[in-house]
């Protein structure tokens, strides 16, 4: 078979797929608020063949039967709490993707919660106890003596970073304003 | 810090660990597939429905009389084939009533499914828009009910029945008078 051929075919069977997927059932509301709630409805709550498909997204035929029911309903006038109840009484919690809070979802619900506190006070003590005097990282004393040196040191620093400035001139540090000054006026005098 | 704390500290973690892992493992092995019956000890559903063998028949759950079981099949349904031949074996021993429950099925197809395979039902209701199925909470055939004397749902079974199922599951909970004086008896 062609390549050209192959891809005809390819072409051919995704253009199947779409008259298939064309076929599903539609639901026709008069009302646009409870088309709303139906497609609300159909979306959180799941399919209780499946395993973690919605009603919206399933084609089986038992959640064919449950999204017949929730459209009658809908129409007849039930709240979403009552079509929600009607179904979790038949097939439990499993139903609804929002599990209710009680002692059995406790962890589910505020596990996440705990552990964050947990992990959160134990890293609020470990810095804390970095911080303390018996701690390895201790503050050097500086002999009075050796201050002359240090100020020495420190102009030292400064004069490089200068230099640096001069040869990076997209980095210009705004204490040296004389210095770019002088950048500008150089610059305009190249112009 | 204070000498008990800093033990409570290192011990934490190992506490948790041991929770999560006793908590994961009561998890392993279970079969997410199985869910629960929300009817256990309900009367089963009230209902309308036509039998599948005479279609202008209609009866009520007031027609259904336990102790019996209450099987779920369709023809769509390929474990359904597999379960036949032990309900047929099951009906001929005379001990037990089966009810059927055509569960979203095409009329012609749901008597193609019995006529190829014989009936072991005292009756087939036949449930084509699924409403009655919804409202036993089935997801999925075959599903078998075990309901008592007073129509109320005592069981549910996912999946096939067979020899062992009816044998170990289902015939203790349908009879658990016989159940104890054979135990009894035994001792």
């Amino acid at each position: 078979m062609s390549i050209l051929n192959r891809f005809l075919v390819v072409v051919t069977l995704f253009l199947a797929s779409t008259f298939v997927a064309a076929s599903i059932q539609v639901y026709h509301f008069e009302d646009p608020e409870k088309e709303k709630r139906f497609a609300h409805l159909t979306q959180e709550l799941r399919c209780p063949k499946c395993q973690n498909n919605n009603l919206a997204d399933s084609d089986a035929l038992m959640a064919e039967a449950i999204k017949d029911i929730i459209y009658e309903k809908l129409k007849a006038g039930e709240s979403d709490e009552e079509i929600v109840n009607y179904l979790k009484a038949r097939y439990g919690d499993f139903i609804t993707y929002r599990p209710p809070v009680k002692p059995s979802t406790w962890i589910i619900w505020f596990g996440p919660f705990v552990f964050l506190v947990i992990g959160g006070f134990a890293i609020f003590r470990f810095v804390a106890s970095r911080q303390t005097k018996d701690s390895p990282i201790q503050t050097i004393e500086v002999p009075e003596d050796n201050k002359a040196m240090l100020e020495q040191w420190r102009n030292e620093v400064d004069a490089s970073e200068v230099e640096n400035n001069e040869t990076e001139s997209n980095k210009i540090d705004v204490a040296d304003q004389d210095n770019v000054d002088n950048d500008i006026s150089a610059r305009s005098n190249a112009k | 810090m204070l000498e008990s704390n800093k033990k409570l500290i290192y011990i934490l973690p190992f506490v948790l660990f041991i929770a999560m892992t006793v908590l994961l493992y009561t998890g392993l092995g279970k079969d997410p597939t199985k869910l629960d019956s929300q009817l256990i000890g309900q009367p089963i559903p009230a209902f309308e429905k036509t039998l599948l063998l005479s279609p202008d028949k209609t009866i009520s759950e007031k027609d259904v009389q336990g102790p019996a079981l209450v099987n779920v099949f369709a023809s769509w349904c390929p474990a359904c084939y597999h379960e036949h031949p032990y309900l047929m074996q099951l009906t001929q021993s005379k001990t037990v009533k089966i009810y059927g429950l055509n569960y979203k099925d095409k009329r012609e197809a749901g008597l193609k499914f019995i006529n190829d395979l014989g009936n072991p039902y005292d009756l087939i209701l036949f449930d084509d828009n699924g409403r009655l199925g919804v409202d036993l909470g089935v997801y999925g055939a075959p599903e078998t009910f075990v309901i008592n004397s007073d129509n109320k749902i005592v069981y549910r079974h996912v999946g096939i029945v067979n020899l062992d199922v009816w044998q170990t599951i289902l015939k203790p909970k349908m009879f658990p008078e016989a159940n104890e004086q054979q135990e009894q008896g035994a001792k």
